[in-house]
């Protein structure tokens, strides 16, 4: 094995908290490597038009995601059941590739609502303890909104996140999010102007007495130069985010709000075609040495590091933790363990809205994110769920992303899937269709849970994840309530049709349906060892010289797009690690 | 058949004196080479006591003069030579100038560095090719040609690489006629002239034009014996000329053009920045603006524009006025004029249809000098293969314009140029499909990336490309 020269950091993954995390450190004037297992990939060539705007060889064969022949991960949904692998792209995207799912993202920024990060707490507060089933397991961040704001508004004065505060210091703004937590400034960037289905959506929402909002998007309404003295391109409504690359530089990511910078730090490197099989411990057991990885030519290359930053997406980062032993892996049938626990996901539904020839709806004007509206008025906690019996929510949404011909054709219920009458329903309704959609939270649960497969391994050898998840029915209780309040707007809106999708009790989580790509926990961090793997800097509780970023710390999903939270909690990490961490190594929480 | 061979005879005959004639000429002027072609300086000068000040200021000065853009290859260490450079005659390669005493400049005195960067001669006493920029480089001051000498021998590392032989043919590889070429073409070494009545930052700003920024070696045009036409002090001097296959546009005081329109304010910030609000870098600008100008301190930006801004038009022309037309009937969907269609279907989405663009992000097209002036090569260049701006100073981002060879045909090219040339008040006028396939067949500068920091800008050829 190649034994490389010690680093002072190394990161596992070059995507958003990556990125984040060696910008951020190399203002502290350490050596940085960055370990990506795809190639380099900027704006240009890789995105360039017209090749990016191809449905086929991105929205379809998936030329941004990670080959699944390679690796992937195996499936079940009880304990009893034997898991198979994930052979096709359906329900959730890996990223692959400088940048990882921070390219393929659809820009929709938001923040947690004050009430998510202390969950267990103000659920237990509010409505006692009975109120959650059993099972349920859910639990606080160990971190509070007001904590996390400066690092929300950084990471979003970094994206150039496009939008209308709600409420600015307490004062709640006209034409804002009203439920959401105090902001102590406005958006870099106004929001991106309303398509036409969306400006309906409001106009109904409102008449129902709902507080329509434009969606936060970092899908830049202006070009913007962001802290660090990046520029973005202006959003010029393609239709092309979702499961693309933005020829317009103007969807935030890596490439195109840190790497411009980041890439010409002296220390700082980036290697790729670097695929991180372990992090390596030394005797103890309580410190790690640095990482094992495998190069571009096969070979096993160990990188010595003083301090190891787990960044990949949150699936990888599980299974990183799983296969180098560190924290105690996460048991379902006595609940005790860390690693692999809470793992969660979100639920979707959707009423498509027919009209007749004399609504011109122009969908393939959209963009990701901006230009849609949201109502919030029915997420979180911001509203009694005293007589609903259950816990959690979501927003709606009004608009579209997108009028893609493969993926993104909606057609009145009834239409055959072929054919001569499919081709005329095609045609009649492209310019007439809009719809709404309903992104709700999946709370944790005991049997909800990520472990190493025992059959399957990938392509190194090396054993798969496997996920044990199913839909519980607090989630289609949530959904129920969520599609119903969706179809009052919907109706509001006086389509000629309407048609809903909906997951009902006995609908088994289905991995083909693609609704929400957003994985949670397993990983996750809080306030207690005994129940968390990570303190609430994200720092490792049995080894404190690993932290391990995004979405695999959340405890429980939330009812948002997790980016903003995922960054925020970043910045917040990488400050304490800057600040405090390097200059006295040690747990930077002490239990 | 006699007859024939007679004629053959006796032609061979009046051949052969001529030849020989020639032969006796050749040498002649060949040993005059040898005998008067000492060319001034003294080689065996020496510079005492050199200091760090003067190391610091020969690193500012070093970057003034862009040595770095010629003198480094792509992917190669800074200074130590091997890139190729096109002429008429062949390829040249630049020399290795680091400090190592075997293979670069590390034995040289202060006399022969001097003669090598303001005279044009080796220490051996061969002229150079004037792909070294000395004819400019005769203006710059003893001080800062000490300064230089100081920086280059202790503020650059030595690199040990040998120079790579240049690829010129016989007889044109032969050197000494460049000996004829320096006389006749090269300016005397003189301090540059100031006039009493002249304000200093606008001297400041001829010294770096005309001496150490080389302006002229791309943006003054050459003759036939490829020397600038002028190196100062006439309206041929900087009245636009070409690098590469790029055309160098005008950088005098035409409206349309020229830098007419251009402020002071927008020529400093696109010095240092590669961009501005309605314009951006493109072709062989990039390399000096990524290697030199965004580094020049404000006061000597400000100098050089101020210097700029002074120059006089070297052809009549009239100011460009906007007009609202080509807006008006984009907007409102008329797309009947000829490339209007084309335009919105490849340009508009980063130019708009009101050809503005987007500051500092997407170039104006409305009122380009480049899209101005009689000479389309640039632009059409540009489309074909496209291009990325260079970073600056305060702004790292790389913005790129894709290269269009595979989705547009040499007539659609052309009509769109045409159009993009014609609209919004530009007067370019049209361009033709011959020019544009002629440009087809330039070797393209392959797909633009941001070549600033993406790692495998710098990949050799034949490494593997992104998987996808």
């Amino acid at each position: 094995m190649t034994r490389m020269k010690p680093v002072d950091v190394v990161i596992v993954g070059f995507g958003w908290t990556g990125a984040i995390m060696a910008m951020e450190l190399a203002d502290a004037g350490i050596n940085i490597l960055a370990l990506e297992r795809g190639d380099y990939r900027d704006t240009s060539p890789d995105f360039a038009y017209p090749r990016s705007a191809d449905e086929l060889a991105y929205g379809i064969r998936g030329n941004l995601f990670q080959p699944l022949a390679r690796e992937t991960i195996t499936i079940r949904h009880t304990l009893d059941e034997t898991a198979v692998p994930y052979r096709q792209y359906g329900s959730f995207l890996f990223g692959n590739h400088v940048g990882g799912a921070g390219i393929h993202w659809n820009g929709q920024h938001y923040r947690p609502s004050p009430e998510d990060l202390e969950f267990e707490s103000h659920i237990t507060q509010r409505y006692g303890k009975k109120f959650m089933p059993e099972d349920m397991q859910i639990q606080d961040y160990g971190v509070s909104y007001d904590e996390l704001e400066p690092f929300f508004d950084q990471f979003e004065y970094v994206c150039g996140t496009s939008g209308r505060a709600g409420n600015l210091n307490g004062e709640i703004k006209d034409g804002g999010n009203p439920f959401e937590g105090p902001r102590k400034r406005e958006y870099p960037n106004p929001p991106v102007a309303d398509n036409y289905a969306a400006k309906l959506f409001a106009d109904a929402a409102r008449a129902l007495g709902h507080k329509p909002f434009p969606q936060p998007s970092s899908n830049a309404s202006r070009p913007y130069t962001n802290s660090y003295g990046a520029r973005l391109g202006p959003c010029n409504l393609c239709g092309y985010c979702e499961r693309f690359g933005c020829y317009m530089y103007s969807k935030a990511s890596p490439q195109t709000t840190i790497l411009p910078v980041l890439m010409r730090r002296p220390n700082f490197e980036l290697r790729t075609n670097s695929h991180v099989t372990r992090v390596n411990l030394d005797n103890t057991g309580k410190r790690a040495t640095g990482v094992t990885y495998i190069d571009a030519k096969g070979q096993q290359v160990e990188q010595p590091a003083d301090l190891v930053i787990v960044a990949a997406f949150q699936m990888h980062n599980v299974r990183l933790m799983l296969m180098s032993g560190i924290g105690k892996p996460y048991d379902p049938k006595t609940g005790t363990g860390v690693i692999g626990k809470n793992y969660a996901y979100q639920m979707m539904s959707t009423i498509g809205l027919f009209y007749d020839q004399d609504v011109a709806i122009n969908p393939f004007a959209s963009a990701g994110s901006g230009g849609n509206q949201i109502i919030d008025d029915f997420n979180s906690d911001h509203f009694d769920h005293g007589p609903y019996g259950f816990v959690g929510g979501g927003y709606i949404l009004g608009g579209q992303t997108g009028g893609r011909p493969i993926q993104q054709l909606s057609l009145p219920p009834g239409t055959p899937a072929w054919g001569e009458k499919w081709k005329r329903a095609a045609k009649d309704s492209y310019l007439h269709t809009t719809g709404l959609q309903t992104h709700g939270s999946v709370m944790s649960y005991r049997d909800r849970y990520l472990d190493l497969d025992p059959t399957y391994k990938d392509s190194f050898g090396l054993p798969l994840l496997r996920m044990t998840f199913d839909w519980h029915d607090n989630e289609y209780k949530m959904t129920r309530f969520l599609t119903d309040r969706a179809q009052e707007i919907a109706d509001q809106m006086k389509p000629r049709q309407s048609a809903q999708t909906v997951r009902k009790p006995g609908d088994h989580y289905d991995t083909r349906q693609y609704q929400t790509t957003h994985t949670t926990g397993g990983v996750i961090q809080g306030k207690d060892p005994n129940t968390s793997a990570l303190n609430n800097f994200q720092q490792s509780w049995d080894v404190h010289n690993v932290f391990v970023t995004g979405a695999s710390a959340f405890p429980q999903n939330i009812g948002y797009n997790p980016t903003g939270l995922i960054g925020g909690l970043t910045y917040r990490s990488v400050k304490a690690i800057r600040e405090t961490y390097l200059k006295n190594p040690g747990p930077l929480v002490q239990v | 058949m006699n007859a024939l061979a007679h004629r053959r005879r006796s032609g061979g005959g009046a051949l052969l004196r001529i030849v020989l004639w020639l032969v006796v000429l050749v040498v002649i002027a060949w040993l005059a080479t040898l005998a008067l072609g000492r060319g001034g300086g003294d080689a065996a000068a020496i510079l005492p006591m050199p200091t760090d000040a003067q190391a610091k200021q020969g690193e500012y000065l070093a970057r003034l003069g862009d040595c770095a853009a010629c003198h480094t290859a792509p992917g190669g260490k800074p200074f130590a030579g091997g890139l190729p450079i096109a002429s008429p005659i062949g390829t040249i390669f630049s020399t290795n100038i680091t400090p190592d005493p075997k293979t670069g400049i590390g034995n040289y005195t202060y006399g022969q560095f001097e003669r090598a960067v303001r005279r044009g001669i080796k220490p051996s006493g061969q002229s150079m090719y004037p792909a070294m920029p000395f004819p400019s480089f005769s203006r710059v001051s003893d001080q800062d040609i000490q300064a230089l000498y100081v920086y280059f021998m202790r503020g650059v590392a030595p690199v040990q690489q040998e120079n790579l032989r240049n690829r010129i043919h016989w007889p044109l590889s032969m050197r000494w006629p460049l000996t004829y070429w320096r006389w006749l073409f090269a300016p005397k070494v003189e301090p540059m002239q100031v006039a009493m009545s002249q304000h200093p930052v606008l001297a400041r700003g001829e010294y770096l034009v005309e001496g150490l920024g080389h302006c002229g070696a791309c943006h003054t045009p050459r003759a036939f014996t490829l020397q600038e036409r002028s190196l100062g002090n006439s309206p041929l001097f900087l009245s636009g000329g070409e690098s590469d296959n790029w055309v160098a546009p005008s950088l005098r005081g035409e409206p349309a053009s020229g830098l007419g329109s251009v402020s002071d304010a927008e020529l400093v910030t696109v010095l240092k920045s590669g961009r501005s609000e309605r314009s951006a870098i493109f072709g062989s600008m990039y390399d000096v603006v990524e290697h030199s100008t965004q580094f020049m301190s404000d006061d000597d930006l400000t100098a050089v524009a101020t210097f700029l801004k002074s120059l006089t038009p070297s052809r009549q022309e009239t100011p460009i006025t906007y007009d609202q037309a080509t807006r008006d009937a984009l907007f409102a969907g008329k797309l009947s004029a000829p490339g209007a269609q084309l335009y919105i279907d490849n340009c508009a989405t980063c130019h708009r249809t009101d050809g503005h663009g987007y500051g500092y992000v997407f170039p104006a097209l409305a009122g380009n000098p480049i899209l101005n002036s009689d000479d389309p090569r640039s632009v059409i260049r540009l489309v074909l293969h496209g291009f990325t701006m260079p970073s600056g100073r305060n702004a790292p981002s790389q913005f790129s314009m894709p290269a269009f060879r595979d989705r547009l045909t040499d007539h659609e090219v052309a009509e769109i140029l045409t159009f993009v040339r014609s609209s919004w008040g530009n007067r370019g006028g049209a361009v033709n499909a011959e020019l544009v396939a002629h440009m087809r067949e330039l070797p393209p500068g392959g797909e633009p990336m941001m070549t600033g920091y993406d790692p495998r800008a710098n990949r050799p050829a034949g490494a593997p490309a992104a998987q996808q």
